[in-house]
């Protein structure tokens, strides 16, 4: 069975193509990841699905409903964490989660305790009397995955859980996680720029650009669809620009990216493209500090899928501020 | 229905448990309508013998009281789109709009909490100036009316209010707003002078202005010679406004729904 269907979806913001054609399936149970560039429609899909707002075209199915024809189904079997917390931050931790299992239609014994359990599981039973104003930022995070999953809902919404957490909370809130997608039958979408998170706790994902999915399958999948070793050069001074269109030219090299004092390319092989790599830019007089090769990991295959669209993203943006400055 | 009433009541005790918290916002909240009482009937309190009259009764006070309930209710509304607009730049609403809560109850929930504000706050004036020796001609009903005309006084503007804040959804913006339609309403009223005493022009706006019709429901019940049938019509009259503004807030509600 599929816990999500997304088919087709286009929402346009006045003048932005927000979702442009969205399409992919979670099979229920699953741990999906949504992977993009800032502004790529993760969230403006989660919303969607979310029914916080409906699409122009297209259409979605969350847990077997349909988010538009029957929203409200759809809100009783899903949790949603957004990507800026909506927590009520003048009441305690334990006044939200009543307040949203109250609405949830949970209620009495079964809420108090289900409250409890979940202050438990997410490390909160000691502030949980405190105003939330007074929280940390992981602690906020963990209020809000908990406020999600006060109704036990099938299908889970995160929209950037970890983002802004030190790498400490980050760890524990993955740890916490991947114990609720083994435990309850929960079928969860998370969205995240973080590739080790997306490799480490998702089983399949789809990375988005300009409102459509580039790439969608298992790390382990997308992983092996990249041919080649990946290379990175660490330059001595900051010519990076140059030395990618000198290493771009090059025979050897699928392909190669730039940024700071660091150049990435794909080979075909590292044993006869490092020597080339390297004499070409010192035929060129291009220090090089430290060469490093590995099989493709998720950043390069992140890195190939969107660093096209970024540049076309950036053209795109130019010219709009092009045709408002006519206007 | 029965679940929007329900929902009501959840979204009303969050706001009045987290307000409950502010030490200093309920010591205002008991204060600041004495402090209304107190002032204007020591500023006001010769002018009962202006002639032309049209007080109905010699103790200022007397007159006052009950409009004073009305004032303080009217600026409590004006200013209740505030909480609106804190929940929108928090983005509480959207966290809440992802589960099947009715969506009017996030509406009328800071509508009923306003309202509720109001009818303790006049409780509590009509308290003090029964100290003051102010005596309710018509009784224990005269205060039942007082309160209800301070109800829909409050619902009347607290929808409007949290109308212009779901479209404005921004506090500069919302404050100057409340301040240019609160002041002029409030001296357009006779809140604080009996309305023979205004010029002509001014009598004709007070006819169409809703403070006002709060004043003279809840002030007739306080003097000799209540006409009830007056005090009805102005009760209905805030009924009806409050009906339509609630509606206004709803249809803003939609429109910021779309933009999400
Ligand atoms: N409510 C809105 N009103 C207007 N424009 C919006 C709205 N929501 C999103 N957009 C626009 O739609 C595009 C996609 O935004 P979205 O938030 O979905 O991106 P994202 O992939 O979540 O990005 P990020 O990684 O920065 O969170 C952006 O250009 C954004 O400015
Ligand atoms: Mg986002």
């Amino acid at each position: 069975m599929d816990g999500i269907v997304v088919e087709g979806l286009r929402k346009r913001y006045g003048a932005v193509q927000a979702l442009d054609g969205v399409g992919f399936r979670v099979h229920a149970g699953e741990l999906f990841g949504l992977l993009g560039p800032n502004g790529a429609g993760k969230s403006t899909t989660v919303k969607v699905l979310a029914t916080l707002t409906t699409p122009d075209a297209g259409r979605a199915e969350v847990a077997g409903h349909d988010v538009v024809a029957e929203a409200n189904a759809v809100r009783r079997a899903i949790g949603y964490v957004p990507q800026s917390s909506g927590v009520d931050r003048d009441a305690t931790g334990r006044e939200n989660l009543m307040l949203q299992g109250r609405i949830q239609d949970v209620g009495g014994r079964a809420l108090e305790a289900r409250v409890g359990e979940l202050l438990d599981l997410l490390g909160l039973t000691d502030a949980a009397e405190r105003v939330v104003r007074g929280y940390s930022g992981g602690m906020k995070r963990r209020l809000d995955v908990a406020l999600g999953l006060v109704h036990r809902p099938q299908v889970l919404f995160l929209d950037e859980p970890t983002t802004g957490l030190d790498p400490e909370a980050r760890a524990s809130m993955w740890e916490e996680l991947e114990r609720l997608a083994e435990g309850e039958a929960l079928t969860i979408l998370l969205t995240t720029h973080y590739m080790e998170e997306a490799d480490q706790l998702a089983d399949r994902l789809a990375i988005v650009s300009l409102g459509r999915v580039v790439v969608e399958g298992t790390p382990e999948e997308l992983k092996r669809s990249l041919r080649g070793e990946a290379v990175e050069v660490e330059l001595s001074d900051g010519r990076a620009a140059d030395a990618e269109g000198v290493v771009a030219a090059l025979e050897d090299v699928l392909e190669a990216s730039s940024e700071g004092r660091k150049l990435r390319s794909r080979v075909a092989s590292g044993a006869r493209a490092i020597p080339s790599i390297l004499s070409a830019l010192e035929a060129r007089g291009i220090g090089v500090e430290a060469v490093t090769s590995h099989r493709p990991s998720l950043d390069d295959v992140y890195l190939h899928y969107t660093g096209r669209e970024f540049a076309a993203e950036d053209e795109a943006g130019a010219r709009e501020d092009d045709s408002a400055a006519e206007r | 229905m029965t679940i929007a009433v329900r929902h009501t009541w959840f979204m009303v005790g969050r706001q009045l448990r987290n307000l409950m918290r502010e030490p200093i916002w309920i010591a205002l909240l008991l204060v600041q309508p004495m402090v209304w009482l107190l002032l204007y009937g020591q500023l006001f309190k010769r002018v009962t013998n202006l002639p032309g009259g049209g007080f109905g009764t010699s103790s200022y006070i007397t007159f006052l009281a009950p409009a004073i309930v009305i004032m303080n209710s009217f600026f409590g509304a004006t200013w209740s789109g505030m909480a609106m607009i804190s929940d929108l730049d928090r983005d509480v609403l959207p966290r809440f709009l992802a589960t099947p809560v009715s969506r009017i109850s996030l509406v009328v929930s800071q509508i009923v909490r306003s309202a509720l504000i109001a009818v303790v706050q006049g409780v509590i004036i009509l308290v003090v100036s029964l100290a003051l020796g102010v005596r309710v001609h018509t009784g224990l009903f005269g205060w039942v009316v007082i309160l209800a005309a301070a109800a829909l006084m409050n619902s009347a503007f607290a929808g409007l209010s949290q109308g212009i804040a779901l479209l404005v959804r921004k506090e500069a913006t919302m404050i100057a707003i409340a301040n240019f339609i609160g002041l002029p309403l409030f001296f357009l009223s006779s809140t604080l002078i009996s309305i023979r005493q205004v010029p002509h022009w001014m009598q004709i706006a007070a006819k169409f202005n809703p403070v006002n019709w709060g004043v003279i429901a809840a002030r007739q019940v306080v003097l000799r010679g209540t006409e009830w049938g007056s005090v009805g019509l102005h009760l209905a009259l805030l009924f009806g406004l409050s009906v339509a503004t609630a509606a206004f807030a709803t249809w803003t509600f939609r429109a910021y729904q779309r933009t999400i």
